[in-house]
């Protein structure tokens, strides 16, 4: 078993024109920005991407949006990102926004070989229209199919070569759910450890999970929003 | 009447011992600076932290470490992280106590919209729909009326609902208003110098009134 490529370039070679992407992160923290840099050097187009956001204009997927590489973004939140309304204002791209848990639970039903789950969210609202509604204890709840992607592409704090994955802090966020639900799974990680480093207790995500792995390089991590309080 | 601070720091009074609490973004943040003495409270931010804490210090902002506005922030002593599936698990199995959030508008019978302005860009409903459509207890802090002057407590929700029949209490600049389990409003203390008269002007939905209506007490 051999899951570690040299780069990200590798890592992302057999992604086509046409094909859906999931990617971590919650806003910039926790993106694979490796990743989508050699997404961006591969020029693939026409990619549906199920992200809870959409980067900001100069970084994260808004590399992507630049480059119009995007068809279509699956997110709950995309604001901060002044291509991505021009794009989406003009009906070059296509957005579908859905809550976040609802985003997060549909890969967690891929991750877990399960079709559907039944959630409250959006119930009454806009995002029903068209969605099955079920009543469970007096209560309504609407069907929410499991996502199906071709690769889910995650970034993670360290990684060891059976692809055994741990995160850091917030940056955990979609990551873990992504990691499972992918057909592929790339995992790009600040520190790639040999097997054994990693104590089998602090695992998040089992590397049975994980088919390529690889030490990403010149992590940017930028901030989007820095806010300090001042020493007395 | 009261200014932003001054809605966050009633809200804060709403707070109790042991309350696991979700603040959303703008007014409701502000409750943290608000929590009174001897109350133990522990901050959900559904990006995947419980038990955050405070801005950072100049110098000290960890990138891998930001609230759902994704701002920096710090955690507290106790603190656990967890991913989205996780975070949205504990407030769709209403772990959560209470979650305070903005709006646009509530109806008398406790619908809010908060995420949609049809003609305006969209940005996305981010957690709102799933925090509202599970939380026990939702504060909405709000200003009363818009930028237009027009009253934001409604009969009905005029913009795209984000939930129905959800929202218990608002506290606005001039108020703490309830709404009743069969519908309706009502007035539970004015704001400081403002008259019931000044708050039924500036409520659209149908306002019940006792008598007496204390003035918020503040601190």
């Amino acid at each position: 078993m051999n899951k570690v490529v040299p780069n990200a370039d590798e890592a992302v070679k057999d992604i086509k024109d046409g094909m859906t992407l999931m990617l971590g992160g919650f806003g910039l923290c926790g993106i694979p920005e490796n990743c989508i840099a050699a997404l961006v050097k591969r020029g693939v187009k026409g990619l549906t991407c199920i992200s809870n956001n959409a980067g900001v204009d100069d970084f994260g997927l808004g590399l992507l949006l630049q480059k119009k590489q995007i068809k279509k973004m699956i997110s709950s939140y995309v604001g901060e990102n002044a291509e991505f309304e021009r794009q989406m204002l003009s009906g070059e791209l296509e957005v579908e926004l859905i809550p976040q848990g609802t985003l997060a639970t549909r890969c967690l039903a891929s991750g877990y070989g399960m079709p559907a789950i039944y959630t409250p969210a959006g119930v009454g609202t806009e995002v029903a229209e068209g969605k099955e509604v079920r009543n469970f204890k007096g209560k309504d709840y609407l069907l929410e199919f499991a996502f199906e992607s071709d690769f889910a592409i995650v970034k993670a704090w360290k990684g060891d070569t059976q692809g055994n994955l741990v995160f850091h802090e917030t940056a955990r966020n979609f990551n873990p759910l992504m990691a499972m639900a992918g057909k592929i799974t790339i995992a790009e990680v600040e520190q790639l450890l040999p097997a054994g480093h990693l104590h089998p207790d602090h695992v998040h995500t089992p590397g049975i999970f994980v088919h390529r792995i690889f030490e990403g390089v010149n992590y940017e991590k930028r901030i989007e929003q820095r806010t300090v309080r001042k020493r007395n | 009447m009261l200014d932003k601070n001054g809605i966050a720091k009633r809200i804060a009074r709403e707070l109790k011992d042991g309350y696991y609490v979700n603040l959303g973004i703008g007014i409701p943040t502000l409750v943290a600076n608000y929590i009174p003495e001897g109350i133990d409270v522990v901050l959900q931010s559904e990006n995947g932290l419980l038990g955050m804490g405070p801005f950072p210090f100049e110098g000290e902002e960890d990138t891998d470490l930001i609230n759902a506005g994704k701002q920096t922030i710090t955690t507290v002593p106790g603190s656990a992280f967890f991913d989205s599936a996780m975070s949205f698990g504990m407030i769709r199995a209403q772990k959560i106590d209470l979650t305070v959030l903005g709006a646009m508008e509530v109806s008398e019978n406790g619908d809010i919209a908060n995420w949609k302005i049809p003609g305006k860009m969209v940005k996305g409903m981010g957690g709102a729909m799933d925090l509202v459509a599970a939380a026990k207890n939702i504060i909405v802090a709000m200003q009363h009326v818009n930028k237009a002057g027009e009253s934001k407590l409604l009969p009905k929700c005029m913009l795209p609902i984000t939930g129905l029949r959800c929202v218990k209490r608002i506290v606005t600049e001039l108020a703490v208003i309830d709404v009743l389990k069969g519908g309706g409003f009502k007035l539970i203390e004015r704001a400081p110098g403002i008259s019931v008269e000044q708050i039924k002007n500036a409520t659209a939905g149908r306002l019940m009134v006792d008598e007496e209506i204390p003035e918020m007490k503040i601190n």
